[in-house]
């Protein structure tokens, strides 16, 4: 760490000094005729703003309406059975703003209020219960920050470089402050003395869309660390993450986080719905396929520079920003590369990993305007290194379309534009 | 509060202190406050009399014991495991929820498991299932469960798994027979999932499997001819092995220097270019046009001076039952369903191009118009209306949720 502040100190002086030589582009330049920005009157410093009640739920400013989330219209037959993606090359920190976090519907997002909400915990339990909202609200609560990620996250990039932007190559996760019930707490409620043996019992969980998308969660798991959430980011969820109640399922595939929970039942075998069968299973070369590729393994990408976030300074002091996550635990690492994977560099955590949450990083290096290959690479606490996506390839083939988290390229040519490539 | 269950929790579970705010620092403050308050007061007693040795013990035994617990809440809190102090575990349970009754596990609990626990009663055969498919599913996934578009191709693809291009269907890959029966009958048709019969389900089924050339054309499928179906990819599936193939490997220290000879790009994502454009940016650029912002909010007007703003707004929010299927306003093409541009006054089934069913063709042929009643009455129950219709939709029970859906169909769509 110490010697990784000393680099970039280094790093910042020679930064300095290019400034002082003035040769760093898009700088309000102060040597010739003063800026009027600041010699004249602005409206803003005279005229009045707005009042307080003008809006009583606020929406970011008009110069930030790009940061939005947005759809790949092939990718699906309907907009209402798809997906979309977080804008995570414009967003900084850690959490994810409910309003630009991705979604995905397998039958559409659905209004159902608080009142029309109920809870059934059903099966191999000593009392089928039904929770209302109210009574959720009453069971004790805990905070965490989760990684949310889509399985398909990536996934169009398998057969090669795809999409061009963060956001759409790596934009099916976010990452919030959820407020819950843990679901070992609703189970005892139940009563698990009539489940028998524990170590081979499932839960199987589904929502009250039209979709239901059923999931089978194994008791282990299940009596862990899994949330029923009802809160996100400090205020309700929002529609289209499953107001008002979705499942947590810390580390796992995005699509077991089952949206408008309505019932809970406790099985003695996986109930092989459609989303765990046909669905989030995962095709080898020889036709093989993996299923219960439950969690995500560890994986980063720069957010900045990227195509969507060209650079527009010039050369100077460059600030590489990126996002690292593993469903394992924590992020204890991330190294970076700039020359393609030859070599790397280890940067700056913006602050040490939480478990099975988003992870910052930063590279501050000095640019000098020529090309760069820039790659990020994730290890977590159990020692596991992001692999490259020939690595992947080679154990997997092309086709598994689900949990690739391999190793990003972008290719930032002279004037710091980016660009989704692949390199040998 | 089962005793097995507490095999499962972690240890820091049976901890039952609870510390409300932002666990971080009050963790830490909480501990440390309270352990130098006992601190004097095991100095202050054990400077007095004797009989104040027993007080003493116990306030030492409790810095032991808070001293022990902050060590705990400090693991947690450095070890990243949540903002919170794991909730309580209640030593009974809380008595919150109430009975599920058997009417109610019966409507919700359907789900039907690999060995054919979860089935109803009931039987179905391909020619009946032929009929349903044609009527209601064919429109997205082909007269022959083939497919049509994007939309999910539901048989062959045999053999094809190990190709560059695999061909998923329910027989060339799913490996239950349950899968199909659970998945249809709830969720499918897309737009009026949960209409279906047992019946009709079972016959559906029996369809595809015809389709997929896994059953004579005089096959009845039924809860006890369900056993006899192999499925051709049950053995196709292997349970997670990334630990042993995949971590044993990858848990390695990476490489830092010198790790390639050379490094060359051999794709780019620009040549593909399947890229959306940014559309969010386009409307920035609209904003910094003033001209173009007073426009839009001409527009506004106009519609709000004639029509109650809040029931297009409602009719808005029915329509989201709608648009799997139809479009409606400025470029609206047809989907399942004809776009419904103009539809006040428009002659029943007249869209050029649209497969419409036999009734709505008659209609069309009679010279029939759409009138606000007709509307009201196919809405509320297209079969009943228009018998033999192809809009798989159950309809609307409600008469607001009608008027509410055709005022915003006639704001954004009116010619
Ligand atoms: C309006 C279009 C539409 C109609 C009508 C429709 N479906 Fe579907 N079907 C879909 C869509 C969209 C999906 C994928 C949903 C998702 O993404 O979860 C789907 C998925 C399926 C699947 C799962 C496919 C897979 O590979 O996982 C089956 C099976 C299916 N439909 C059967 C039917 C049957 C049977 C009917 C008629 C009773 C029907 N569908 C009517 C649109 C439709
Ligand atoms: C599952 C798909 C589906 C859904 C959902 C659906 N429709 Fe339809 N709709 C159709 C189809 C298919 C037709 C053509 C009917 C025929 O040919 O029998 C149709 C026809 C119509 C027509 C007649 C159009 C004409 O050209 O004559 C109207 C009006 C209509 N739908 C309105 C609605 C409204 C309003 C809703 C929502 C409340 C709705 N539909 C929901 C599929 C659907």
């Amino acid at each position: 760490m110490d010697e990784f502040a000393k680099t970039s100190r280094r790093a910042f002086l020679r930064g300095s000094a290019a400034v002082a030589a003035g040769t760093v582009a898009g700088q309000t330049a102060a040597q010739g005729a003063p800026d009027p920005a600041i010699t004249e009157l602005q409206d803003w410093a005279s005229y009045l703003g707005v009042g307080v009640d003008e809006t009583p739920y606020g929406l970011p400013i008009k110069f930030e309406t790009d940061v939005v989330r947005r759809n790949v219209a092939w990718l699906t037959a309907s907009p209402i059975s798809s997906i979309n993606f977080t804008p995570i090359h414009a967003l900084e920190g850690t959490i994810t703003p409910q309003g630009c976090a991705f979604e995905r519907h397998h039958s559409g997002a659905i209004e159902l209020s608080k009142d029309d909400y109920r809870l059934m915990i059903n099966g191999l339990v000593d009392r089928p219960l039904v929770f209302t909202y109210a009574d959720l609200e009453r069971l004790p609560r805990e905070n965490h920050v989760y990684f949310c990620e889509c399985a398909a996250n990536t996934g169009m990039e398998w057969a090669g470089a795809q999409l061009n932007g963060a956001q759409f190559t790596h934009g099916m996760i976010h990452n919030m402050e959820y407020t819950g019930v843990p679901l070992r707490t609703l189970l005892a409620e139940a009563g698990l003395d009539a489940t028998g043996d524990l170590a081979d019992k499932w839960v199987y969980v589904e929502g009250a869309d039209a979709s239901s998308n059923g999931r089978s969660i194994p008791m282990e798991k299940a009596l862990d660390d899994v949330l029923v959430a009802f809160k996100a980011n400090g205020e309700a969820l929002r529609m289209e993450h499953g107001y008002p109640v979705r499942l947590v399922v810390p580390g796992w595939e995005g699509n077991m986080w089952v949206k408008w929970l309505r019932r809970i039942e406790v099985t003695d075998a996986a109930t092989e719905s459609r989303e765990e069968t046909s669905k989030y299973t995962d095709v080898h070369e020889n036709g093989v396929a993996r299923k219960w590729t439950w969690v995500m393994d560890a994986k980063s990408v720069i957010t900045s520079p990227s195509p969507q976030m060209p650079i527009t300074h010039g050369p100077g002091p460059l600030v590489v920003s990126g996002l690292a996550w593993s469903g394992h635990g924590k992020i204890t690492r991330v190294d970076v590369s700039i020359d393609g994977g030859v070599t790397w560099q280890t940067a700056r955590l913006g602050k040490q990993g939480d478990t099975k949450a988003l992870t910052r990083f930063y590279l501050d290096m000095d640019w000098d305007g020529s090309e760069m290959l820039m790659q990020a690479r994730a290890m977590d606490d159990t020692g596991y290194v992001q692999p490259t996506k020939d690595q992947l390839r080679e154990m997997r083939g092309e086709n598994s379309v689900y949990h690739n988290n391999c190793i990003q390229t972008w290719f930032v040519n002279e004037e710091g534009v980016a660009e989704n490539v692949e390199v040998s | 509060m089962s005793k097995s269950l507490n095999l499962f929790l972690p240890a820091i579970g049976g901890t039952a202190l609870v510390l409300g705010g932002a666990y971080g620092f009050m963790a830490r403050d909480y501990g440390a406050k309270t352990i130098e308050s006992l601190e004097t007061r095991v100095e202050q007693s054990t400077a007095s009399a004797a009989s104040a040795t027993e007080a003493a013990r116990a306030a030492e035994a409790e810095i032991a014991r808070l001293a022990a617990e902050r060590d705990e809440f400090q693991a947690i809190a450095a070890a990243g495991g949540g903002l919170t102090q794991p909730a309580p575990v209640a030593e009974a349970v809380y008595g919150l929820g109430r009975e599920a009754l058997p009417e109610e596990i019966a409507a919700w609990d359907v789900d039907v498991l690999p060995d054919g626990r979860g089935l109803p009663v009931g039987s179905g055969d391909v020619w009946t299932g032929e009929e349903l498919f044609v009527d209601q599913c064919a429109a997205c996934h082909g007269d022959f469960a083939e497919g049509s578009g994007n939309w999910p191709v539901l048989a062959g693809g045999f053999g094809t798994l190990a190709d560059e291009d695999p061909v998923k269907t329910v027989g060339s890959y799913w490996p239950y027979l349950s899968t199909s029966w659970d998945y249809i009958n709830r969720s499918m048709p897309f737009g009026a999932a949960g209409t279906l019969s047992a019946d009709e389900t079972y016959a559906i089924v029996a369809y595809i499997l015809y389709s997929n050339d896994m059953v004579d054309d005089d096959f009845v499928l039924s809860n006890e001819t369900f056993f006899e179906i192999e499925m051709p990819n049950a053995d196709g599936f292997v349970i997670d092995d990334r630990a042993e193939t995949e971590y044993s490997i990858w848990r390695a220290e990476p490489c830092m220097t010198g790790c390639k000879d050379s490094v060359e790009i051999t794709m780019h994502a620009s040549v593909v270019d399947v890229t959306p454009e940014e559309e969010g940016m386009e409307e920035e650029a609209m904003h910094s046009e003033e001209p173009a912002a007073e426009d839009a909010t001409g527009d506004a007007e106009v519609v709000e001076a004639s029509v109650d703003p809040a029931l297009i707004d409602a009719g808005k929010g029915v329509f989201r039952q709608c648009q799997s299927c139809h479009e409606v306003g400025e470029g609206a093409s047809d989907r399942t369903g004809p776009q419904l541009n103009g539809l006040l006054g428009r002659t029943i089934g007249s869209i050029d191009g649209f497969r419409y069913s036999n009734s709505f063709k008659d209609a069309a042929e009679a010279g029939e118009t759409w009138t606000t009643e007709a509307l009201e009455a196919f809405l509320t129950d297209p079969r009943g209306a228009m018998s033999g219709t192809k809009m798989a939709y159950r309809g609307l029970s409600d008469p607001a949720d009608i008027t509410a859906v055709l005022a915003y169909i006639e704001s954004i769509g009116a010619e």
